[in-house]
């Protein structure tokens, strides 16, 4: 699957491993809870790249300490309207210094592909691969803007 | 009057672009009904019950004659000559076809003006006092930071997908005429005890379904501070807010549900790690305020004599005196309304004929520039007393001399049933049939300071639960009913109707309303205004009166 990267499409190697399935090898990503419950044990010894994805419900703080150990945060949107990992993207470029990969996933628009990068998301998997390359395009929409961007 | 420099024109044309091009890909079925519903919404396009309704920023209310005639023309062009002014100082057009909006964007883009976030849910439209500047009793003029906050809040990338809808408003006042405490965030330049101005900022303030009156979180915020005192509530706001029910996802539901004291932790604490970055600087804000510089008055304007011999010769002119102008801060000059509640066109509705000719009239007699207000009428800020006669004459020729400013017949009135597919029922109609059953101008000033606001429905456009009556129009049944409150209240004691009684059927809404007046003019003690009475005797006396056939 392809998925944009740092102002590019690229192809995409992580997998994301569901709370009831088993780890696979590679670059995987889970969730916040199975990241807390499996990192000791597993995770931290994994043979690939780990990733966290947060729901909109959690919080960032809950992963601050961890975010050295952590490669991508997948920020999920269950509804394009839930706005929450905007806040959330902000706070882990700005509040926590995080560097690595800020990934958007789910049910969001194009669209909003412009203001998720001004937050300090850096990689967009869409819905539809074939809209990768208006998403792409969305991020020269504007050449001005009001406000500091993290990007 | 904030000028645009190159970076703002480049934004809003760029803005233009990119909903012309979402508004293509709609139109060719390439984005979803729901999806470009949150785009066009943070637009200003509504999809209505006949047609789209496109919703213009009044940014603070304050528009330029060379604004007017363009909205004139696209009045013409694209719409059905006329425009609406709203109650949060926006202009909208109810009959533009989908298809050529982008092209009145573009249009407007010309003129420096442009339709962001006037709806959905994202930082809409900041307003303020339609007096400021020129009012006697101001501390300082609140447009300056209100167009800060404009830029500020213009495409802001996190805030763009709130819970809710978010509304911020300044008063620099010593009476709010901002309706400040019924705000997401409300904004009252204050003095603090080393004599230095700031900002009283208030939170969870609102109408609508569940009015609550705004709370103070922060008795004095130094101005430096403004812009990161906000982004703080916004962002403990966008993170906690609630988003699974729409009917408790603004703000004040949080703060209610939060409690006062502790969201203030929490924002003060999100605050404290972020204010240092988000200064702004003394040059900023002087910068800004340069835009804002009174015009160049004339210092001789006092001494014409004509102004006082027409009033004593005209009674009609006199009576327009009165009630449609107020004391300027400038000796010879006078703030003028021009009333848009005619008795018979629909409460805050202007042709493009009357948008022109108010244009050319703001040209000769007040600086070029025209406010809209929050209670759906028009002033020229600036005007000479020695050309009040004149204008107010050309005013009447316009039918936008009617001398009922803050008079029972300046009713807010929002489009209700025949326009807009989220009400319930009718209001326009209401207006007109009230207006016939007050038809006295003398009992209308007899009456004196009653405000009537009237909403089609639970959203509560009008404000019809701090007018001093009033009416809100609900559907049972498919058929339309009226609930009526009494005593609600805007300004500086901010109080919310109490409600009257079972609600009433329409045709009996405007005798409704005449029985109330009845009654205050019956039990009034001396010049005690409406509002006063009410607070004295409570609803009983009226509540007896008008359930006294049932």
């Amino acid at each position: 699957m392809q998925i944009i990267k740092d102002k590019q499409i690229i192809d995409d190697s992580w997998n994301y491993i569901s709370d009831d399935a088993e780890l696979k090898t590679g670059n995987i990503s889970v969730s916040l809870a199975r990241w807390n419950k499996d990192k000791q044990q597993q995770l931290l010894h994994h043979d690939g790249k780990v990733g966290v994805r947060l729901e909109p419900s959690d919080s960032v703080d809950n992963i601050a300490e961890d975010l050295k150990k952590i490669e991508l945060i997948e920020l999920n949107f269950p509804a394009f309207a839930d706005g929450r990992a905007f806040s959330h993207a902000w706070l882990l470029r700005n509040r926590y210094q995080y560097t690595g990969e800020i990934r958007a996933t789910g049910h969001y628009m194009p669209d909003q592909v412009f203001y998720l990068s001004r937050v300090g998301i850096n990689a967009f998997s869409l819905e539809k691969t074939e809209d990768l390359p208006a998403a792409l395009s969305t991020l020269n929409d504007f050449t001005v803007s009001y406000q500091k961007s993290t990007n | 009057m904030y000028q645009y420099n190159e970076d703002d024109q480049t934004l809003i044309e760029e803005r233009v672009a990119q909903f012309r091009r979402q508004t293509e890909r709609f139109l060719k079925g390439e984005i979803s009904d729901d999806q470009f519903r949150a785009l066009r919404l943070m637009n200003g396009v509504y999809i209505q019950t006949h047609s789209p309704m496109l919703r213009i920023a009044g940014p603070y209310g304050l528009l330029s004659s060379k604004q007017f005639r363009k909205l004139a023309h696209i009045a013409r062009e694209y719409d059905k000559g006329y425009c609406h002014f709203t109650t949060r100082q926006n202009i909208q057009f109810n009959w533009p076809q989908l298809e050529r909006i982008p092209d009145i964007l573009e249009e407007l883009a010309g003129v420096q003006m442009h339709a962001i976030q006037t709806s959905g849910n994202c930082l809409r439209n900041t307003t303020s006092d339609h007096l400021a500047g020129v009012c006697t009793d101001e501390l300082e003029d609140p447009r300056p930071y209100c167009e800060i906050i404009r830029q500020w809040t213009t495409l802001h990338p996190e805030f763009a997908y709130l819970p809710r809808k978010f509304k911020i408003a300044v008063s620099g006042a010593k009476l709010d005429r901002a309706a400040t405490q019924f705000h997401d965030i409300g904004l009252h330049l204050v003095k603090n005890d080393a004599g230095e101005v700031g900002f009283q900022v208030l939170v969870g303030g609102g109408l609508g379904r569940t009015p609550i009156i705004g709370q103070v979180i922060r008795p004095y915020l130094e101005k430096k501070h403004l812009l990161s005192y906000l982004e703080a509530i916004l962002r403990i706001y966008n993170l906690y807010g609630r988003r699974d029910n729409k009917y408790k996802a603004r703000i004040k539901i949080l703060v209610k549900e939060t409690g006062l004291e502790e969201f203030t932790k929490l924002v003060e604490e999100e605050w404290l790690q972020i204010r240092d970055n988000l200064e702004l600087s003394a040059e900023r804000i002087e910068a800004i305020k340069a835009q804002f510089t009174p015009p160049a008055y004339d210092s001789n304007a006092a001494e014409d004599a004509s102004f006082a011999q027409h009033q004593q010769e005209n009674k009609a002119f006199a009576t327009w005196v009165k009630h449609n102008t107020l004391n300027h801060r400038v000796p010879g000059y006078r703030i003028t309304f021009l009333s848009l509640k005619a008795p018979d066109s629909p409460p805050g509705d202007m042709t493009d004929t009357q948008l022109d000719a108010v244009a050319d009239l703001a040209d000769q007699y007040s600086f070029g520039l025209i406010r809209s207000t929050h209670r759906q009428n028009l002033v020229f800020a600036d005007v000479k007393q020695v050309d009040l006669f004149s204008l107010w004459q050309k005013l009447d020729a316009l039918k936008l001399a009617t001398p009922n400013i803050g008079t029972v017949t300046d009713m807010i009135c929002c489009p209700g049933l025949d326009f807009c597919s989220l009400a319930n029922a009718g209001s326009i109609g209401i207006a007109k049939e009230i207006n016939e059953a007050l038809d006295d101008m003398d009992y209308i000033h007899d009456i004196g300071d009653v405000k009537i606001n009237m909403s089609g429905c639970m959203n509560g456009c009008a404000h019809q639960s701090v007018g001093h009556i009033g009416i809100l129009g609900v559907d049972k049944k498919g058929v339309e009913w009226y609930q009526l409150t009494l005593g609600g209240s805007s300004e500086n004691e901010a109080a919310i109707g109490e409600r009257l009684g079972p609600a009433v059927a329409k045709d009996q809404v405007a005798k409704v309303v005449t029985t109330i007046l009845d009654v205050y003019v019956k039990q009034r003690l001396d010049d005690e205004s409406f509002l006063d009475m009410v607070k004295r005797v409570g609803i009983a006396p009226f509540k007896e009166e008008v359930y006294a056939d049932n």
